[in-house]
């Protein structure tokens, strides 16, 4: 009995002194408070229309918790708030599954359906069955060849390889001469067109390199042992913005010469590209991807309109650098770029 | 799934006869039913369809519940045979890449040579069986824990997925091979739909249900299934009596390598290109299946029906999700504690079985 009071004595010690150090320890910067005041300061998400509450389901190839298919998540849901939608949203990296998730989506009866098909046979039979049962389907980010012969409405996205071609134009114009193209998800088609695109326009040398996205610490010494095994390096082109950060710390262990250059954009990458630890970054706007879906659902309901004329929608490349950073870092912050 | 089977490891003799008396007998086939290895995941299926049936409006369509079946069926072929394997008291951490190897074989196999694509299932079939059967000599061999040696198979299979298809294709994913002779009455038998009125039943529920028929008539009818019931309760032992401990070993693995040529010949003919990349983790649904269905992390106990029940259990848990609109952050964790909770029940109801025998 004794120790257990004597336990009960040391666990209350130990909250009370945790509340202690969280109240005495208030941060006059960051955190929740100022993420809540920019949020009050932007619009609050309530419906301009008065068309009917309809349902669009999402369903992405996206792994769990990635940051890039937040960001196009929080375009959905502003537009879905707008547009007085109820949106769903579902994931699966593993192409059977994600078709699964369609058919439940199907199953459901929603009304309309936005997929990414970056695994494009594996989702035509699927994508089908969605147009025979008279759901609208809008494709987005992947898959841009294919979303026209399986009936979709319109694909938005970015062309991987214009992209990359885009990639390897900036590095010519840096004057590089031997790219590290680093692949993170190994088996995706779209990664394997930008280091493509980046090949062929870039007029150095670009190798390959995979690494194992899911493992921030690998992916710091894959691409430390790559940079100190070969000094000539002197660009390191990253995939998706989370790893551009690993990239320069891997880049400072290694006592490399490389710079750092990115797809996509998150904070750090902001930041990076206005204190000068990253060259450039190629952003595809994934914000928009999932913004212009839902809204271009919405416009197909409403009033039969289809954008694009069957060509795709590009959301990018933007080539941001510099002197664009600081604009960005606001938004970054709050999840929308 | 009121199983009246003799229970495992008895001579099979006719069924008793409704003579005498009623109450004896009907006793003895509660009893029966208390030892079971799947009542334990037949009351947790019977929980998780009640309750999906009331929080998801969508569950109880017809379409629906072909979805679920069919998400069932893809993980229940492979659990079949890990279940086995278990009851045999190993495992396979190699099952989920070796299905994406065996469509990698056949595809590429097919394109290569430009061959019928039944050649390259063929070919498929061989070098899988082949992979099963490494796992398996290595095992007996080496005297290894399972563990190691699959787990050593699973980083090498998903190596050569990736780094031949890079070779061959010099992509990521196969090239299609729809065009190609044969794929349509492949796909007819690995890949297609009947439809029943409004519903279709794909094909894969019929290869699951057919495996779990064969694995219980094995398990429960012939002398093999005495071994593999013996070698995972005590392989010592099975081997002082004369069972043939290393050939039951390596043929459970080639069961799992048979399955997994099933589903790979599905994925293939169903999607056209394979991802080299896909496949991994999944072993661990096959695992999770298998131990959901009542069977014994340390062997000698467990069924193929219990298996096909957590299967069907997972594919109800990860649709209805979906059909009850729920956030699915939250699926794995659901999918965990649903794992912990359907086998502390299982252990529940043995328990109260061996107090009652």
């Amino acid at each position: 009995m004794a120790r257990v009071r004597r336990r009960g004595r040391v666990v209350g010690a130990v909250l009370a002194a945790a509340l202690g150090v969280a109240l005495a320890g208030c941060s006059s910067t960051g955190g929740l408070r100022a993420e809540q005041e920019r949020a009050a300061k932007s619009a609050g998400g309530k419906a301009a229309v008065n068309t009917p509450r309809w349902t669009f389901a999402m369903v992405t190839h996206s792994g769990d918790g990635d940051t890039f298919w937040d960001i196009v998540q929080n375009g959905a849901q502003q537009a879905a708030a707008k547009d007085n939608i109820k949106f769903l949203y579902g994931h699966d990296k593993e192409a059977q599954r994600q078709s699964e998730l369609v058919q439940s989506y199907i199953d459901q009866k929603v009304d309309g359906l936005i997929v990414s098909l970056a695994k494009p046979n594996a989702m035509k039979d699927v994508i089908a069955k969605a147009e025979k049962a008279g759901i609208p389907v809008i494709t987005v980010n992947s898959g841009a060849e294919a979303s026209k012969a399986f009936g979709a409405l319109s694909h938005i996205g970015q062309d991987e390889t214009v992209a990359g071609e885009a990639v390897g134009e900036e590095l010519n114009k840096r004057g590089r001469k031997k790219a590290l193209c680093v692949l993170h998800e190994q088996g995706n088609v779209g990664h394997e067109q930008r280091c493509d695109g980046a090949e062929k326009t870039f007029k150095g040398d670009l190798q390959k390199l995979y690494v194992e996205g899911t493992n921030m610490p690998d992916v710091q010494s894959s691409i430390e042992s790559k940079l100190q095994s070969d000094r000539g390096i002197d660009a390191v082109v990253t995939l998706g913005a989370p790893f551009a950060d690993t990239a320069v710390k891997a880049k400072e262990q290694a006592g490399s010469k490389a710079e750092i250059d990115t797809f996509d954009l998150n904070a750090q990458v902001a930041t990076g590209l206005k204190d000068g630890s990253l060259g450039f970054a190629v952003d595809q706007q994934p914000y928009l991807q999932g913004y212009e879906a839902v809204d271009l659902l919405w416009l197909y309901k409403y009033n039969s309109d289809v954008l694009g004329g069957g060509k795709p929608v590009l959301t990018g490349p933007q080539v941001i650098t510099k002197k664009d950073a600081a604009a960005l870092q606001e938004y970054t912050k709050r999840g929308t770029r | 799934m009121s199983d009246t089977d003799a229970p495992p490891l008895q001579p099979a003799g006719p069924p008793a006869k409704s003579d005498g008396d009623e109450r004896l007998l009907h006793r003895s086939l509660a009893r029966r039913l208390m030892g079971r290895p799947e009542l334990g995941s037949v009351v947790g299926a019977a929980a998780v369809f009640v309750f999906f049936s009331i929080v998801a409006e969508p569950f109880l369509q017809a379409s629906s519940l072909s979805t679920v079946l069919y998400a069932s069926s893809t993980i229940g072929i492979m659990a079949v045979p890990v279940a086995l394997l278990m009851i045999g008291g190993e495992f396979d951490l190699s099952a989920g890449v070796m299905v994406v190897s065996s469509a990698l074989i056949s595809s590429m196999f097919s394109y290569q040579l430009t061959a019928n694509t039944w050649v390259g299932v063929g070919v498929s079939l061989l070098v899988t069986l082949a992979i099963g059967a490494f796992n398996g000599l290595l095992l007996t061999r080496t005297k290894l824990p399972s563990f190691i040696i699959t787990l050593g198979t699973f980083f090498m299979l998903t190596g050569l997925n990736l780094g031949f298809t890079k070779l061959i294709d010099g992509t990521v994913s196969t090239k299609s091979i729809a065009d190609m002779e044969g794929f349509d009455s492949a796909r007819k038998v690995f890949a297609s739909h009947l439809t029943l009125g409004s519903v279709d039943i794909q094909i894969t529920i019929l290869w699951w249900l057919a495996l779990v028929a064969v694995a219980t008539w094995i398990l429960l009818r012939t002398r093999v299934g005495n071994w593999i019931f013996a070698v995972g309760g005590n392989a010592d032992a099975a081997r002082a009596v004369g069972v043939p401990v290393t050939k039951t070993k390596i043929g459970l693995y080639m069961g799992v390598a048979f399955a997994a040529w099933v589903s790979g010949q599905h994925l293939l003919f169903s999607y056209d290109a394979i991802q080299s990349g896909d496949g991994v983790g999944n072993e661990f649904l096959y695992i999770i299946a298998a131990a959901v269905g009542g069977c014994l992390m340390t062997g000698g106990f467990g069924s193929a029906i219990g298996a096909a029940v957590g299967a069907f259990i997972f594919g109800m848990a990860s649709k209805g999700i979906v059909y009850a609109q729920w956030n699915p952050d939250w699926y794995k964790f659901f999918l965990g504690a649903m794992l912990l909770l359907a086998t502390l029940l299982n252990a529940w109801v043995r328990k109260r079985a061996e107090e009652k025998a």
